[in-house]
């Protein structure tokens, strides 16, 4: 009960920080700027349909395609959120010593691991949510449009998130702010060329190409659970036919999302053991 | 009933990588004492002072603190600790930055906030107490440091370097906090080189190189005697053998000689003794040997800068 009641204060002590440091006001300012400039892109585009007076069948397809536009840009987003807004939390404070009179109390180092994953957790979640929340909303107030598939597409992008965010709080235990950023865009950057790989390389028929992908998506899931993401808010005539940048040709197999699980897992038991072997 | 030991270690080693930062650290803290840990820099004080918090892992050896094991969470507990620098979250106000360390010491409610009022007033910071951290200078910073270390009534405090850098009242501060921890029974474990401080806060001290203890003395019993210096004019050979039945010679130069003398009950009869010899007597100063001086003596003038 102690170690919990101590872990929420480290987890209360970081949501502070975010706010005191202005982090969260800069995040929540840049994302209602994005769904702003998102809203007025769908307005016009409602407004383009409507008058070309196309297809109900094309009109959902364009709805639709616009609006996995919106969510692809909120999950890059998020995803710098989540390397990003946690990348010094656990080096920076190691580095400047500021964690020494923190660690030297009665507090398990598990305890100031745990506490900050889940500030940043929440911080991130609560972001994702928020911008792909507002997303799917004014896809629905301007266009009418309901997207399909959000309650299995949203939390395989908050998985995606979670890896990452457990990706950088691990790295914070072992190296320095800059090599973190370096080694968590990185990883993202190689499971991102993966992916591609993996898809040109189903269209051409490549399987050594198929295999590299998904080689990089064990090394670094992330990528994999857009695609799955992706490919379940859309219908399935969308999906089959490759309609859009949106419709992935190989879509990762539902054992990823255990695996990805398995990795936050991993990362964050890493987290752990690295800080509590770590000379303060 | 407590252990008369608060601290104990036995062997206590560290290497990083090649380098061996500290070689065989074995030593002793009476409850309540103001214990002080002297060394040149790189002696590997702050390695030892960090092993006895559980911030680094030794290589070798064992130790305990309040009767567990070095690290054990429930001993921490019982102690406090302010970090050489004083580094914290800048961020917070003085108040906050009490309020999270006493929670994280298990202090909460008007408990914890009645102990933080009585500290930020001890360190003189009510006023500033709204503060961020971050605009304190550095002996405000040092004081909410202090502060925050005793947030949990400890029974062992570590302060390392404490005073380093810190102005005249900075200092006094400090010197005052720590006569009050022995007068509570707290054993305070004083990282410094700054002799002056140590000898004026310090039961016992003990010197140590390459994290090793090469010589322990205690402060404020019966000195261990006193240096005199005489200058005179030329001394004959039976003057100089008499001379010895005043105290060990420790030089004997052309005109300048030094002895060590138990008292200075004799220095009188000295002085007669010398003149009633028809040496000339140009002058004759009595000192007890500094801190400095052991320091110097036992480090090895190796330690002299140049």
């Amino acid at each position: 009960m102690n170690f919990v009641r101590q872990l929420l204060t480290i987890t209360h002590l970081t949501l502070h920080e975010a706010m005191r440091r202005r982090i969260l006001l800069a995040t929540l300012v840049c994302g209602a700027g994005f769904l702003l400039v998102f809203g007025i892109g769908l307005h016009f585009i409602v407004k383009d349909m409507m008058r070309q007076n196309g297809t109900l069948l094309m009109q959902r397809i364009m709805l639709n395609t616009f609006t996995l536009a919106g969510l692809y840009a909120v999950n890059f987003l998020t995803v710098m959120s989540a390397v990003l807004l946690p990348i010094d939390t656990l080096s920076g404070d190691i580095a400047s010593g500021v964690i020494q009179t923190v660690a030297s109390k009665p507090i398990a180092r598990s305890g100031i691991v745990l506490g900050k994953w889940l500030a940043y957790w929440l911080v991130t979640a609560c972001y994702l949510l928020l911008m792909a929340g507002g997303v799917i909303l004014l896809a629905r107030l301007i266009g009418g449009f309901e997207l399909p598939g959000v309650f299995l597409g949203l939390p395989l992008m908050l998985l995606e998130a979670t890896v990452l965010v457990s990706l950088s709080i691990a790295g914070g235990t072992r190296f320095s702010t800059v090599t973190n950023g370096i080694v968590g865009f990185g990883l993202f950057g190689l499971a991102f060329i993966g992916n591609l790989v993996e898809q040109i390389g189903t269209v051409a028929g490549n399987n050594a190409a198929r295999y590299v992908g998904t080689v990089t998506s064990l090394i670094m899931p992330s990528d994999s659970m857009w695609q799955l993401a992706s490919s379940q808010m859309q219908p399935a005539i969308m999906r089959q036919m490759s309609f859009t940048p949106f419709s992935p040709f190989s879509v990762p197999s539902p054992a990823m999302v255990w695996w990805a699980m398995g990795y936050t897992l991993m990362l964050v038991v890493l987290a752990i053991r690295g800080l509590s072997k770590r000379g303060l | 009933m407590m252990p008369d030991s608060v601290i104990e270690t036995h062997g206590l080693r560290k290497r990083f990588g090649d380098k061996l930062a500290v070689a065989d650290l074995s030593l002793s803290v009476k409850r309540g004492e103001v214990f002080g840990f002297l060394g040149p820099n790189g002696a590997g004080k702050t390695t030892s002072l960090k092993m006895l918090l559980g911030l680094i892992t030794p290589t070798a050896g064992r130790g305990t603190v309040l009767g567990k094991p070095l690290g054990d969470l429930a001993s921490r507990a019982k102690l406090g600790f302010l970090p050489e620098h004083f580094r914290f979250q800048d961020w917070l106000t003085g108040r906050e930055l009490l309020r999270f360390h006493g929670r994280l010491f298990g202090l909460s409610g008007a408990p914890l906030e009645r102990r933080i009022e009585e500290l930020l007033g001890r360190v003189d910071l009510l006023d500033a107490a709204h503060r961020f951290v971050g605009t304190y200078s550095k002996g405000m910073t040092q004081r909410v440091g202090l502060a925050q270390a005793l947030l949990n009534h400890p029974a062992i405090v570590f302060l390392d370097e404490p005073t380093s850098g810190l102005d005249p009242i900075g200092r006094l501060l400090v010197r005052d906090v720590i006569h009050e921890l022995r007068e509570q029974g707290t054993a305070v474990f004083l990282n410094s080189h700054l002799l002056g401080e140590v000898e004026a806060t310090c039961d016992r001290v003990v010197f140590v190189k390459q994290g090793r203890v090469l010589h322990e003395m205690r402060l404020g019993e019966a000195p261990s005697g006193l240096e005199v210096v005489l200058r005179t004019g030329p001394i004959d050979a039976e003057t100089r053998t008499g001379l010895l039945r005043f105290g060990e010679s420790l030089e004997d130069a052309a005109g300048v000689t030094r002895l060590r003398m138990a008292s200075d009950a004799q220095l009188p009869e000295l002085a007669r003794w010398i003149v009633s010899r028809g040496v000339d007597l140009f002058a004759m100063s009595a000192a007890r040997p500094s801190l400095e001086a052991t320091f110097l003596a036992v480090m090895g003038e190796d330690q002299r800068p140049g």
